[in-house]
């Protein structure tokens, strides 16, 4: 390809994040544009419509459907109770009558006299925003959100399970080759965000679960396991809605494979501060990739920092990660690459890159390629 | 006009790809082709822009020139710009549709045939008889968002409560397309004409409603066209209008923008028409494997959409499940270590595979995702259900029913391949593999694969309908498709039956281009290659005992064959095919037809 662009993953140790909050439904902003907001803080908020049911009042009271208004005792719009009277025959000689009653509280929707259905709907189910990062309200979508803007430092992981969630973070372990085991979480670190090394089993994934531990943060995890956390197999890397307590996020793939040397560098420069962490993921159109978001105190930027351009793609110099076999998880610096097409092992005939591992030169198909985005 | 060169470009979820055609000494040929990334997603949110780094490798390779600034030069003028440019997209997703019919397997199904044809993925069919609660429907259509709705129910004139009430369920889940907040959803209605009336009461105002002819005007008779239609003339002016740059890219097209798969189908039924013949056609992508196939002259499309070679691989892994996947690996492999590296190749979805161990474990893969996906496509192909059959009195033994498979492997005659893993294996042979395995086609099958994937450019082309771009459109359409996108490798000779130990499976003669013959004798469990070009080849084939090449059980054929970069295939490995149950047997069985078909002959040399 004449202009490849192979997004990595960002290790940013200053950056302006720009969060957007929005709505699922059209709603109210609370807050505005220059405010300073904390995690918890309500941005905005809406009201889902409530839950649809319907009964078929036709059916029930044995009519048809044209004669649905004779019998019904309340009109479109009207509140109705659970289990209250929603229609009713006139009975032989008021005798023998027969009723249909209300599933839900709401209101009647809609009255059908071509199939006899009431539709009733509950009561509108309120849905709040937060900020989820501590910043300052930077845009705000008249009905629809805001933008919140934080100096912080950003990491992005490769994989994630777990909605957002927060708390201050915690280095547990001495060096990023180590797993994050069992024996290392205790209660003491309810509400925390752990960072381990390499690798987090499943026991100790579940372990963090019951302690309530915020998040936990790991070079890599069995993707075996993943379908005895989730209760499914996870045939599609589209994650974030899972309820659970702690957020996982892995920094570098399946299986046992040692934190990046910048990643673990940063998060122990940084061990006890607060962090906001996401877990949702969508490898798909429109990537996602979960992320640990720490921000910055005025007194903690640098005047000097420089934003970096990645929209080059990779070039000769750029330091990046292979992602798969047979160097899968090594770290490297480009030293050159070739135009014309290389042969792999497998015999395929693929654009490739030349790049300097631990002192030695390898050759690697370039879509194996992923440029670690630093600062 | 006379139509002279002619630019297109596929726009899929990852690359846009464009190829250039030209009328060379009154032939039209594939010239080059280029690629870059698609983007429509951030930072770009313009496909335009990939539209032109594609078309700006063709420029360079090509070296004509084809942009003014970022404009495609139309018309041609000399050797600067192209007398059309056309496009497909499966960019952002697709076309992703939600239908909705009565009864599931009548009108739910002719709907959904109806929106597999238009190239749609179909996330849901809703219907009378789904066996879910009314506000079950109501959560999942909220839940789904999809691009448009089709919805269908009752014959001409008959009962329209039960369409009614599907209406009112779209009615009160007030369903929001998943692009743009400010615009209608596009809801088509294809059901009962006396329910017309009712239908635009209850969805009018709440949605985009358009109101087309019945799908199922009589029970005995789908007509599919009318909605087809629709759905690609609402996919062009809503879905696209949507997504980021196509107003533009729109501007720029000669002829309106296909979904892919809606392209790669209509060429497809093409082809089968012009040359009388069954097809398979299949396209293994990153995300989903999109299966065409025309039997008895009827076109259908089954779209998988979780099973893909990247983006849902894992998907391929839980449906078939690990043992399936194994037993297509030639070496030993601790499972966990293979399900980490399945994981990741989900979560890095572009990566190649470097070693030759990778390779044969995405091929192994493959074999799975195809063979899933057929299982699918084979369900869904079927006769009308719900038709009763006039019986005479020579019926009266043979107990056909409708709601039967069309898909004949027996009859088929050509199978055709594409997508990544098939397009780009390194060896034409793995291919031919891939697709034996996973199909396994009976009787004699042509084999044949999509060299670059070109199959949806050059089926946007075959659909342009302005008059005067029609015919030479549709002629280089036919004529790329030929000469320069169908890679012919060989036919497979498959006797059907079940096989014992030791027995010959086939005896075949051949007359080989240079006049010689070759005698052939397939042992059971055997797979040979004999090396001959795309040529017609005299054939005398002689089924063993008991088994059937289409002629009936032992009954022998002459007929005329084809080679090709492969060549002939004939397995002798039985129809069903069974792997040998032990692990031992199993991978020297695997070495053995490796070898004789030379797929991996670094690995197993011949």
């Amino acid at each position: 390809m004449a202009h490849a662009y192979t997004p990595g993953l960002k290790v940013l140790q200053e950056v302006k994040v720009v969060k957007e909050r929005r709505l699922p439904l059209k709603g109210d902003v609370v807050v505005k544009s220059g405010q300073t907001v904390s995690p918890e803080d309500i941005v905005a908020t809406t009201d889902l419509p409530g839950n649809v049911r319907m009964v078929n009042v036709a059916n029930l009271l044995n009519i048809d459907a044209p004669d649905i208004r004779e019998v019904m005792l309340l009109k479109e719009g009207d509140a109705v109770q659970e289990n209250g009277l929603l229609a009713e025959t006139k009975g032989i000689f008021g005798m023998f009558k027969s009723q249909a009653n209300s599933l839900i509280d709401g209101t009647i929707e809609a009255i059908s006299d071509v199939t006899g259905q009431v539709t009733l709907r509950e009561a509108p189910i309120p849905v709040e925003i937060d900020a989820y990062v501590s910043g300052v309200v930077k845009e705000v979508f008249p009905e629809e959100g805001v933008t919140v803007e934080t100096d912080a430092v950003f990491i992005q992981g490769i994989f994630g399970i777990g909605g957002e969630n927060r708390g201050s973070l915690e280095v547990v372990v001495e060096s990023r080759e180590d797993e994050l085991t069992v024996d290392i979480i205790t209660a003491d670190h309810a509400g925390k965000i752990l960072v381990g090394g390499s690798f987090i089993s499943l026991e100790a994934y579940k372990k963090a679960l019951s302690m309530n531990v915020a998040g936990v943060v790991a070079g890599g995890f069995n993707y075996h396991d993943l379908e005895d956390v989730l209760g499914y197999t996870l045939g599609v890397a589209i994650t974030g809605s899972e309820d659970l307590a702690a957020s996982l996020i892995i920094t570098e793939g399946y299986g046992n494979i040692r934190m990046g040397l910048r990643t673990f560098d940063l998060l122990r420069e940084h061990n006890g501060k607060f962090a906001s962490v996401n877990g949702a993921t969508q490898i798909r159109a429109g990537v996602i990739r979960p992320e640990i978001v720490i921000p910055l105190s005025p007194d903690e930027l640098k005047s000097d920092h420089k934003e970096i351009d990645s929209s080059k793609g990779i070039q000769a110099g750029s330091i990046v990660r292979v992602i798969r076999a047979p160097y899968f998880g090594r770290m490297g610096k480009v030293v050159s690459l070739p135009a014309e097409l290389g042969k792999m092992e497998s015999e395929t005939m693929v654009r490739v890159a030349e790049v300097e591992i631990d002192h030695e030169t390898i050759v690697v198909p370039r879509a194996n390629l992923e440029m670690l985005e630093t600062d | 006009m006379d139509l002279r060169s002619i630019l297109a470009t596929d726009c899929g979820s990852t690359t846009t790809k464009a190829i250039l055609i030209e009328l060379v000494d009154g032939e039209y040929r594939l010239q080059v082709r280029g690629e870059a990334p698609t983007t429509v997603e951030a930072p770009f949110e313009d496909v335009t822009k990939g539209v032109l780094n594609a078309v700006g490798e063709v420029e360079e390779l090509s070296g004509r020139k084809l942009l003014d600034g970022e404009n495609i030069l139309t018309p041609q003028n000399g050797d600067e710009g192209v007398d059309i440019y056309v496009s497909t997209s499966s960019a952002g997703g697709g076309l992703q549709m939600m239908v909705a019919g009565v009864v599931k397997s009548m009108t739910g199904e002719s709907a959904e045939r109806a929106a597999l044809g238009a190239g749609s993925i179909v996330m849901d069919v809703l219907a009378s008889n789904d066996g879910r609660m009314p506000h079950q429907k109501i959560q999942r259509i909220r839940q789904l968002r999809p691009d448009m709705i089709l919805l269908s129910g009752g014959i001409d004139g008959g009962t329209t409560k039960h369409v009614v009430e599907l209406a009112e369920i779209l009615h009160a889940a007030n369903p929001k397309p998943r692009l743009g907040k400010d615009y209608k959803l596009p809801v088509i209605y294809a059901g009962n004409n006396k329910a017309q009336g009712e239908i635009m009461k209850t969805l009018a105002e709440m949605t985009d409603l358009t109101i087309v002819n019945n799908i199922r005007p009589v029970l005995e008779r789908e007509n599919l066209t009318p909605s087809r239609d629709k759905i690609h003339d609402l996919f062009m002016e809503h879905v696209m209008q949507q997504a980021p740059g196509y107003k533009k890219l729109m501007s720029w097209t000669d002829a309106p923008i296909m979904p892919t798969p809606g392209a790669v189908g209509s060429l497809i039924e093409m082809i089968a028409k012009q040359e009388n013949i069954t097809v398979v056609g299949v396209d293994i992508g990153g995300a989903t494997t999109d299966i065409f196939s025309v039997f008895q002259e009827q076109f259908n499309r089954t779209v998988s959409a979780n099973l893909g070679m990247s983006y849902s691989v894992c998907n391929v892994l839980a449906e078939a499940g690990m043992e399936n996947v194994l037993r297509w690996v030639q070496f030993d492999i601790d499972e966990i270590d293979l399900n980490n590296r399945i994981g990741n190749k989900m979560i890095r979805p572009t990566t190649v595979p470097q070693s030759m161990e990778e390779l044969m474990m995405e091929q192994a893969i493959a074999r799975e995702a195809l063979r899933l996906s057929f299982i699918q496509h084979k369900a869904f192909a079927v006769n009308l259900k719900g038709i009763q059959k006039e019986r005479t009195i020579s019926d009266a033994f043979e107990q056909s029913e409708s709601g039967l498979s069309l898909v004949n492997m027996i009859e088929l005659d050509l199978l055709v391949g594409s997508g990544g893993v098939m397009s780009h294996a390194p060896r034409r042979e793995q291919s031919a593999r891939m697709l034996i395995d996973a199909f396994l086609p009976e009787g004699i099958t042509q084999l044949a694969v999509d060299s670059i994937f070109m199959m949806p450019q050059l089926g946007v082309l075959a659909n342009i309908d302005k008059e005067d771009l029609k015919e030479d459109a549709r002629k280089a359409a036919v004529e790329v498709f030929e000469k320069d996108c169908l890679i012919r490798l060989g036919t497979c000779i498959s006797p059907v039956g079940k096989i014992k130990p030791n027995m010959t499976v086939l005896t075949a003669e051949f007359v080989l281009p240079d006049g010689k013959s070759e005698h052939c004798i397939v042992k059971a469990g055997e797979l040979l290659r004999i090396k001959v070009p795309y040529e017609p080849l005299k054939a005398t084939l002689t089924p063993g005992r008991g088994l059937d090449i289409g002629a009936g059980k032992g009954e022998p054929i002459e007929t005329t064959v084809f080679g090709g970069v492969v060549g002939l295939l004939l397995d002798g490995r039985g129809r069903p095919f069974m792997l040998p149950e032990s692990k031992t047997e199993r991978i020297s069985s695997l070495q053995k037809w490796s070898t004789a078909t030379n797929e991996y002959p670094n690995i197993h040399p011949g």
